[in-house]
């Protein structure tokens, strides 16, 4: 059997977006310039152009089999006119020139006043933070289908408590061109991939699931990483729903909390992330508005947001405005050193833009959004952390967070979890949330461990309607006080 | 694009699918016309205006399934839609309870249930403007402390949908909908801001709340939150505003499908015909509810809707079913398809039945507690039943709020907050497909200081 038939389903699979050098309704310099200019038709501070094309697929098991599999395909333009801080924004999944020459003079109608010239536009290079040698979508379908019955098969042999597993590949890729009236022109390729498992298990009347998944910016060459395979993840799946069948109660109210390192990122992004984001201090919502300078964390706490780390789920090399992601120092030593922004809040504060301008998809416009945002490490050793808490609670992994940007208050659900005992860890305890504020929060930062972890690529971040795929990484943290929203109300 | 159009499409898609060697296909298209506008301070922030179009393909060659959509509808977009689909059917593996409904069972003629208000396209962008704006004015100027603003929004979508299956089942139906809202911003002290947004939506446009009520609730519910606190860690009965019920009777829905039982993924799991819920509960999912935000004559699957009651006076009476889900558990359809092109039942519009006393008089009724009004993160496990959320809203001292609270969180698994729902107020009011009148619950465990 020869390679190309063992891959029946990406035959003639084609990744050339209709916009791309040579294809039917090919957006070069020229034309976007054209575009842009008619955008700007009655004036305006900029305009600018972004196309998208996305092929994304996904394979689902449950019950042994592979039960569907689906591919769908995004395509659009839209064109944005800026006017002090107002925008108009239009978009089209027409790519015919009227309807890109409607698109634009719809996006115009926000401006009342003379046009201006637009110079013409030049392609930008960008690092490649992603390269990979087949994106997921073109690698062999029964390759990933072995993937997930090897997930299923491995799951189910782990232990005969397991009485159901579930299992999906999602995958897409993302091609980008984004062209400005400030002369830039660039285009970026953005690959994902995530991989993940649910196992169900039961026993003497009880009944827990346990999930664990992975990927980022990867190719298959993802599973070939220690840990990654489709077993590994499958057996960690198990381990979790096996541990938390013995799940007792969990306490409720004021507590000393450890983090592990890892997945408790989301702290960071909650507490700290969405707080920072540009757009809500430009507009003096943010409970971290008119603080930069100011200690809004503990001496131990640097906070960092890198859009540059190698493949990870949240790092891009170019934003959806057409800038470089960079790295961003938030918070260092404690003190408040910097926001998020996107070409719109780094207008107003007068900065240069850090490259966080994302959206979802060409049917929205841009907003200041994280990227990888990771605490780094401290002195700690992560066992003395645990050792030096006598009563408190230890927290593994998270189903996810939010955060009330004006208050500062903000959640995060746990889906593994411990009591500390006397410096031990002890039972495992069910589903519970962690509730605090996020300045209160991270100034009762007491000891941070020299364990820096990066979580694996699962996260997806949800602001004003538009998700985006984020990464978030911390060492082991423990956070003196905070409150802990159990069923078991301690007496007395 | 017209509907008759929409279906000439969808026919030819059909088509090239069944030559193609599908044995069986389904195909549906989308068409949109949607206009966004935000307004800030009272100056213009938005202006969003698009058309959308799309098609969805579920394909079937005997027992294998796949799924294909594009919203690139040139010629060559929709061979490629076509190629994937039958090409990801070879991929998939057989199962044996794949395949489109029964042709007898399909809905050969169905009601015209008015989802659609042509008024609605015919707001301008200047006039969408002009409605965000009175709105989010009218929560500056109801009280000093209001200070900032997030922003008022007004929003207005039409679409078209229609749906054609090798089985012989052709529909569809146009839908509108509007929207106004606004969040207001309050400082509160330690350097907090509070806001707390307020919203209306109606699929007519006349029906929606005027934009100055709209504005000055946001406004009326921001200021009540300043000086918010914790409270101490304690058991104690809680009230639920309907737009803090709502989220929980959406994770209830959830458990309550065909598809979350045979996937064993619901605390409901073997409890049909059995009390989980205080004889005050009345659950009800009605697709034939009038101007309903989730009403739909026909199903996914093409079959005619009807109005299922899932739980009377706190017996579980019947779980939602699509075809799929009920050919799993030995059981017959209730017409509650929820995707067109995925598999999966669904709430249309789920509510709680109202009871017979007003909210004002169930705060009356209650002595201390905790009365709350939105809700915060994902803490629920539905395997389990387990909830745990944060909270916010106020303090209730001798049946009167005292004071704001937040930073709390609320916890109590699903089978036991059901069954002790004490009582349950006349409020309902669809903004949502999942909606909910005031109710409270005798005692759950609220974490604080």
């Amino acid at each position: 059997m020869s390679t190309v038939q063992s891959a029946p389903a990406q035959q003639g699979l084609s990744l050339q977006a209709p916009f791309a050098p040579g294809a039917p309704y090919e957006i070069d310099a020229e034309r976007a310039q054209k575009l842009l200019a008619i955008a700007l038709r009655r004036g305006g501070d900029a305009a600018d152009l972004f196309a998208e094309f996305v092929v994304g697929g996904s394979l689902v098991l449950e019950e042994t089999i592979v039960k569907s599999a689906s591919r769908g395909v995004s395509v659009g333009v839209g064109i944005r006119v800026r006017r002090g801080m107002a925008a108009g924004y239009a978009y089209t999944e027409d790519l015919a020139w009227e309807s890109l020459v409607r698109c634009a003079e719809t996006a115009a109608q926000i401006a009342e006043g003379q046009g201006r010239e637009v110079g013409p536009v030049g392609l930008k290079t960008h690092p490649e933070r992603y390269r990979v040698a087949a994106p997921s979508i073109l690698a062999s379908g029964h390759d990933k289908r072995e993937l997930l019955l090897r997930a299923d098969a491995a799951a189910r042999a782990a232990d005969a408590r397991v009485q159901r597993v579930e299992a999906s590949l999602a995958e897409s890729y993302r091609e980008i061109l984004i062209a400005t009236s400030e002369g830039v022109f660039v285009r970026d390729i953005q690959p994902m991939m995530r991989f993940g498992v649910r196992a169900i298990a039961e026993s003497g009347g009880k009944r827990q699931s346990g999930s664990s998944g992975g990927g980022g910016r990867f190719g298959m060459e993802y599973f070939a990483q220690p840990q990654k395979d489709a077993e590994s993840h499958a057996r960690e799946a198990v381990r979790l729903a096996l541990a938390m069948l013995d799940a007792r109660e969990a306490p409720a109210g004021e507590m000393e909390v450890v983090l592990g390192p890892g997945d408790s990122g989301i702290l960071l992004h909650e507490a700290v992330g969405h707080g920072l984001e540009a757009d809500f201090n430009r507009k003096g919502v943010s409970n971290y508005s008119g603080r930069i300078g100011t200690p809004v964390a503990s001496a131990l706490c640097t906070v960092v947001d890198r859009a540059d780390l190698d493949h990870n789920r949240g790092s891009i090399n170019v934003d959806d405005e057409g800038n470089v992601g960079t790295s961003t120092t938030l918070i260092e030593n404690g003190i408040l050193r910097g926001y998020l922004h996107d070409n719109f809040s780094a207008s107003h504060f007068k900065l240069d833009p850090t490259g966080n301008g994302r959206r979802e998809s060409f049917r929205a416009t841009p907003l200041p959004r994280m990227t990888n945002t990771l605490l780094l490490a401290g002195p700690h050793d992560h066992d003395e952390i645990i050792r030096s808490v006598k009563k408190g609670i230890y927290a593994q992994r998270f189903g996810g967070g939010q955060v009330d940007i004006a208050s500062g208050d903000f959640v995060f659900s746990l889906s593994e979890a411990y009591l500390i005992e006397d410096g031990k860890l002890t039972a495992p305890v069910k589903d519970v949330n962690l509730i605090g504020n996020g300045p209160d929060a991270l100034s009762k930062v007491t000891m941070l461990g020299n364990n820096l972890e990066v979580s694996d690529g699962i996260w997806t971040c949800g602001k004003d309607g538009q998700s985006v795929p984020v990464g978030v990484g911390c060492p082991t943290i423990k956070i003196a006080s905070m409150t802990v929203g159990g069923t078991a109300v301690q007496k007395g | 694009m017209d509907s008759t159009k929409l279906l000439e499409l969808c026919d030819d898609v059909l088509g090239r699918l069944m030559a193609g060697g599908a044995s069986d296909a389904k195909v549906v298209a989308r068409t949109g016309q949607d206009l966004s506008v935000r307004v800030r301070l009272g100056e213009v922030e938005l202006v969003e205006e698009a058309g959308t179009q799309s098609i969805a393909i579920r394909c079937f060659k005997g027992k294998r399934v796949a799924t294909a959509s594009t919203n690139d509808l040139t010629a060559a977009g929709l061979r490629r839609a076509v190629g994937d689909a039958l090409e990801l059917c070879d991929l998939a593996q057989e199962d044996p309870f794949a395949g489109l409904p029964d042709p007898a069972a399909l809905a050969s003629a169905y009601p015209d249930m008015r989802l659609y208000d042509p008024a609605c396209g015919s707001i301008t962008a200047g006039e969408a403007v002009e409605r965000a704006r009175r709105c989010e004015k009218a929560s500056l100027d109801f009280d000093p402390r209001i200070t900032n603003s997030e922003g008022g929004s007004f929003g207005r979508t039409q679409g078209g949908f229609v749906m054609a299956t090798s089985g012989g089942f052709r529909g569809g139906y146009n839908g509108s909908y509007a929207s106004v809202s606004t969040s207001p911003v309050a400082a509160d002290e330690g350097g907090k801001n509070r806001t707390s947004g307020y919203w209306s939506a109606k699929r007519f446009l006349h029906q929606l709340e005027a934009e100055d009520a709209v504005g000055r609730e946001a406004a009326r519910r921001t200021v009540a939150l300043l000086g918010a606190r914790k409270v101490p860690t304690q058991e104690a009965p809680v009230i639920f505003d309907p737009d803090a019920a709502r989220s929980l009777l959406g994770a209830f829905a959830g458990c309550v499908t065909g598809d979350a039982i045979y996937r064993r993924s619901s605390f409901l799991l073997d409890r049909l015909g059995e009390t989980v819920a205080s004889e005050l509960v009345t659950l009800i999912d009605d697709p034939l509810l009038a101007d309903g935000p989730g009403s739909r004559p026909f199903d996914g699957d093409g079959l005619l809707t009807r109005k299922n009651v899932v739980v009377e006076r706190g017996v579980l009476k019947t779980w939602l079913l699509d075809t799929y889900g009920a050919r799993k558990l030995g059981m017959a359809s209730t017409g509650s398809a929820a995707s067109a092109t995925g598999s999966g039942a669904g709430v249309s519009n789920f509510y709680l039945a109202p009871g017979g006393v007003s909210a004002e008089a169930l705060l009356r009724d209650t002595r201390r507690g905790l009365y709350v009004t939105g809700m915060m993160g994902f803490g629920f496990n539905a395997v389990t039943g387990d909830f745990s959320r944060g909270a916010y809203g106020y303090w209730v001292e001798d049946g009167a709020l005292a004071f704001p609270v937040s930073e709390v969180t609320i916890s109590l698994n699903f089978k036991e907050l059901f069954a002790s729902i004490d009582g349950v107020a006349d409020d309902l009011e669809f903004k949502s497909g999942v909606a909910s009148p005031t109710f409270r619950v005798a005692k759950m465990t609220i974490a604080g200081s």
